[in-house]
């Protein structure tokens, strides 16, 4: 899952000239030393070095955020910088993409970085039986080229006015070219830390490196050790007991006790991860457009997000564009449940009363289960009878979603409008979860992709999200907070990256010891 | 003694019989599970061609039983087969690290579950034993009533109860003791038993009152037996009866009975590994489960079934020679 998203301007795209790589506001409080220890969920004894197979927080935050670089980055306050990329420019159509390297940077294992560790650790995603994340990014590359030892040149297959944006993914990781086996094994970047010891699904280590391309903005420890915790309540004592400094994921049902506690600090941003109810729009009863109407007019969403979000998050208004990303259409009236509209809906379908099944697991998210049956609840008032089926978490994603008429499901979001649509609601793609096809909205797609005009995107998006939020055939009521934990003695800059938990995983860069 | 081989021989023999049939067992069960590895660890991402192209790697797409009988036929060389888990990515990039074999991947947690269970016995076994004995000694006393209550409250209390209120005493209100039990292979052995303390009390809390409760009843029933009036006719201390004329004869049930403890230290502490995150094979096992790694569900299985075997072979042995009419059959 990607859950790279931003704030602020598309300054990639939006002209053609060279724009220089802006760096992280200087930090004059910040100070160096001591040892970061994370408690993490999200680890697996699958894991390894390869970004590829990369999806939760353990991984992310210890390649992405520790050890490895990617060609671009996603500042804290949500601009895209350079990371190993200096500068990049595009021809006008949007489809010439010129990224210029950073000089001077080599691996941990003393391999100087250049052009064709680029092109290597690119192709790596679209290998023959590659199981990337990253596939669809890479394979929209028509032909990738060395122009110098620190410029590469990419064509696209389609303009993409986001490519640089989609660099920052946290699959495409930098690896040493000629040596990326060895470096998927021991774990061999760029980045500010390098690996100690890695026992996958158990402990990560890594040690500061001695100089580095972003001293004096970022890299405050001198180690860092990630510890695996899965188990919620493990990841509160170890805080609480002082084990760890930080955690993520934090428990809504324990917060307000973790609030109370003076030596705590929450931390809470909004992103663009939404949970979703995708109908397929091309089964009955959901071809009819009214009985779509019903179901979104039968649901409290205020009530999902108290009650199983806890207040944390915010309602979602049937489109997948969150407040995190740069063109969410803030202003568009709000989808409120109404059982009278919903009766008259369905009775515009031609029916009294309708019974459909809602298949749920919480694998879908935490607490689907129970959002089903607020949302069976609410929609007895409309007179719609929601018989939710609960099936086994495991093989939910094979056996019920993408496969069921209607069930339970959620994204991370993603850092660009397009790619979110691109992911999951373009006609055809296999993600497709509704089957949503509309003629205007796939037209506006086309053109917003290639459009460098910020203003014209603008237009185009957010009448995307009106088309989705008022003949969408997915149910989207809430948006999640990412809520992590941090003892008092941490510090961090003034603005919390939202694109993923933990400072968008750049805590161990970005903060330091007060 | 010429007996006492042939009946270890036999055992051994039946308990291999035993963990063909429990590899068959696990074998048909994760099969029997919705869903596989492929569409595990690729979740959400879980198109048709990627799961074809991750069950063509692994040999998922032959059928069962060609895969069991190839499984077989590694084990009995000693080859425990590949990690699915970290089979997945060494197979697309050529390369094999010490990880994927399942031998590899379980050595280290098996290490670190056995440590936490010879800490455990270490405290639990005596402690129980002369609690049982105390007990006995002074049965129906206060002492004997107090004991009794607290043992059984605590095996009463599910495990992660018993885990939180030691952590709030031990870790949390008085920091006396670390509650992550994070331990790793480059720890020392006086950091590694710090960190170790505060699971093993648990686990005691769970298995004392099993062991002492059978001591104390293995040596009342035997305070009624005859030879015993008569050592307290001779007039020997209660004490010296128990210890020297009780305890010998009660041995085999009691032998018995940590057996059956020990083992499940071994096999069945999941739910304190997870609460402590100590890095024992019970997470691997729920992890492989989960993954429907086979090979190393297998493994695991084999290890747990045999660790079973073997302790209560051992158990059998040891009432046997402390049992003289046994040790001398006629």
């Amino acid at each position: 899952m990607t859950r790279i998203s931003r704030r602020g301007l598309l300054r990639s795209g939006a002209a053609v000239g060279v724009l220089a790589a802006t760096g992280f506001p200087v930090l004059a409080q910040a100070k160096r030393g001591g040892r970061l220890r994370l408690g993490l969920n999200g680890a697996n004894t699958s894991d390894s070095w390869d970004g590829r197979t990369h999806s939760d927080a353990f991984m992310v935050n210890g390649a992405h955020g520790c050890v490895f670089d990617c060609l671009t980055e996603v500042s804290a306050t949500g601009e895209l910088i350079g990371e190993l990329a200096e500068s990049w420019e595009a021809t006008p159509d949007a489809k010439t993409w010129t990224f210029t390297l950073r000089q001077g940077v080599t691996f941990h294992n003393g391999k100087a970085f250049g052009a064709d560790d680029v092109l290597e650790s690119l192709s790596m995603h679209v290998a023959d039986g590659a199981k990337s994340a990253a596939q669809p990014i890479v394979a929209s590359i028509d032909e990738m080229k060395k122009t110098g030892d620190h410029q590469v040149q990419i064509v696209l297959k389609e303009g993409n006015a986001d490519f640089p944006f989609l660099m920052s993914d946290y699959h495409l990781l930098m690896y040493p070219a000629g040596q990326i086996d060895e470096a998927i094994v021991k774990g061999i970047g760029t980045g500010m830390y390098e690996v100690v010891s890695f026992d996958p699904g158990v402990r990560f280590v890594g040690k500061r490196v001695a100089s580095h391309y972003k001293d004096g903005k970022a890299g405050w420890f001198d180690e860092v050790e990630f510890i695996a915790i899965n188990d919620s309540s493990a990841r509160m004592n170890a805080l609480l007991t002082g084990q760890v400094d930080a955690v993520n994921r934090i428990d809504f049902k324990t917060e307000p006790l973790l609030k109370a506690n003076p030596k705590i600090k929450i931390f809470e941003v909004t992103g663009n991860q939404h949970n979703t109810f995708p109908m397929l729009m091309d089964v009955p009863p959901f071809d009819n457009l009214d009985v779509r109407l019903a179901l979104k007019y039968s649901v409290d969403r205020q009530e999902l997000v108290n009650k199983i979000l806890q207040g944390h998050g915010a309602v979602g208004n049937d489109h997948p564009i969150g407040p995190a990303n740069q063109y969410y259409a803030k202003d568009l009236p709000q989808i409120e449940m109404d059982p009278d509209k919903a009766k008259f809906h369905l009775k515009k379908a031609g029916m009294e009363n309708l019974t459909v099944d809602l298949r749920v697991s919480n694998a879908a998210f935490n607490g689907a289960v129970d959002s089903a049956q607020l949302y069976q609840a609410s929609a007895k008032k409309s007179g719609i009878d929601i018989n939710v089926v609960q099936e086994p978490a495991d093989g939910y994603w094979s056996n019920v979603w993408l496969k069921q008429p209607w069930c339970a499901a959620y994204f991370s979001g993603r850092a660009t409008e397009d790619w979110m649509f691109a992911t999951a609601y373009e006609a055809g793609v296999p993600w497709n979860d509704s089957h949503w096809t509309d003629a205007r909205f796939q037209e506006l797609l086309l053109q917003g992709r290639k459009e460098l005009d910020s203003a014209k995107r603008r237009t185009i998006y957010y009448e995307m999200q009106q088309i989705l939020s008022e003949r969408g055939s997915t149910v989207i009521p809430m948006y999640a907070n990412f809520v992590d934990a941090a003892a008092s003695g941490l510090a961090h800059g003034e603005t919390l990256g939202n694109n993923f938990q933990m400072d968008g995983s750049r805590i161990a860069e970005r903060w330091w010891f007060s | 003694m010429k007996s006492l081989t042939r009946i270890v021989l036999h055992r051994l023999f039946l308990g291999l019989l035993t963990l063909f049939v429990v590899s068959v067992v696990i074998f048909t069960a994760v099969n029997m599970l919705p869903g596989d590895f492929a569409q595990a660890i690729l979740g959400q991402g879980a198109t048709p061609e990627a799961v074809a192209s991750i069950r063509r790697d692994l040999g998922l797409d032959q059928p069962p039983v060609i895969r069991y009988f190839q499984w077989l036929a590694g084990v009995i060389q000693g080859d425990l087969g590949r990690s699915f888990a970290q089979a997945n990515f060494t197979s697309f990039t050529g390369t094999t690290s010490g990880q994927s074999s399942v031998m590899g991947q379980i050595a280290p947690r098996f290490a670190n579950t056995m440590f936490l269970a010879g800490v455990t016995a270490a405290i639990a076994v005596p402690v129980s034993l002369a609690l049982g004995i105390l007990a006995a000694l002074y049965r129906n006393s206060v002492f004997d009533r107090v004991v009794n209550i607290a043992t059984l409250s605590s095996i009463s209390s599910p495990e992660f109860f018993l885990a939180y209120i030691l952590i709030l005493f031990l870790a949390v209100l008085n920091p006396l003791l670390p509650s992550l039990s994070n331990i790793y292979s480059d720890m020392g052995l006086g950091e590694r038993l710090e960190r170790t303390l505060l699971p093993a009390l648990t686990l005691t809390l769970v298995v004392t009152a099993h062991m002492m409760r059978m001591t104390r009843a293995a040596i009342i029933n035997l305070l009624a037996s005859p030879y015993i009036e008569m050592a307290r006719l001779k007039g020997l201390s209660p004490m010296r009866v128990i210890l020297r004329h009780a305890l010998p004869n009660a041995l085999a049930p009691i032998i018995n009975v940590i057996a059956l403890n020990l083992a499940y230290l071994i096999t069945g502490v999941v739910v304190v590994e997870v609460v402590f995150v100590y890095p024992g094979i019970g997470q691997l096992f729920v992890d492989s489960v989960k993954n429907r790694d086979i090979p190393v569900v297998q493994a695991c299985c084999l290890i747990f079934a045999a660790a079973y075997i073997l302790l209560n072979l051992m158990a059998d042995l040891m009432s046997i020679l402390s049992n003289p009419r046994l040790r001398h059959p006629r």
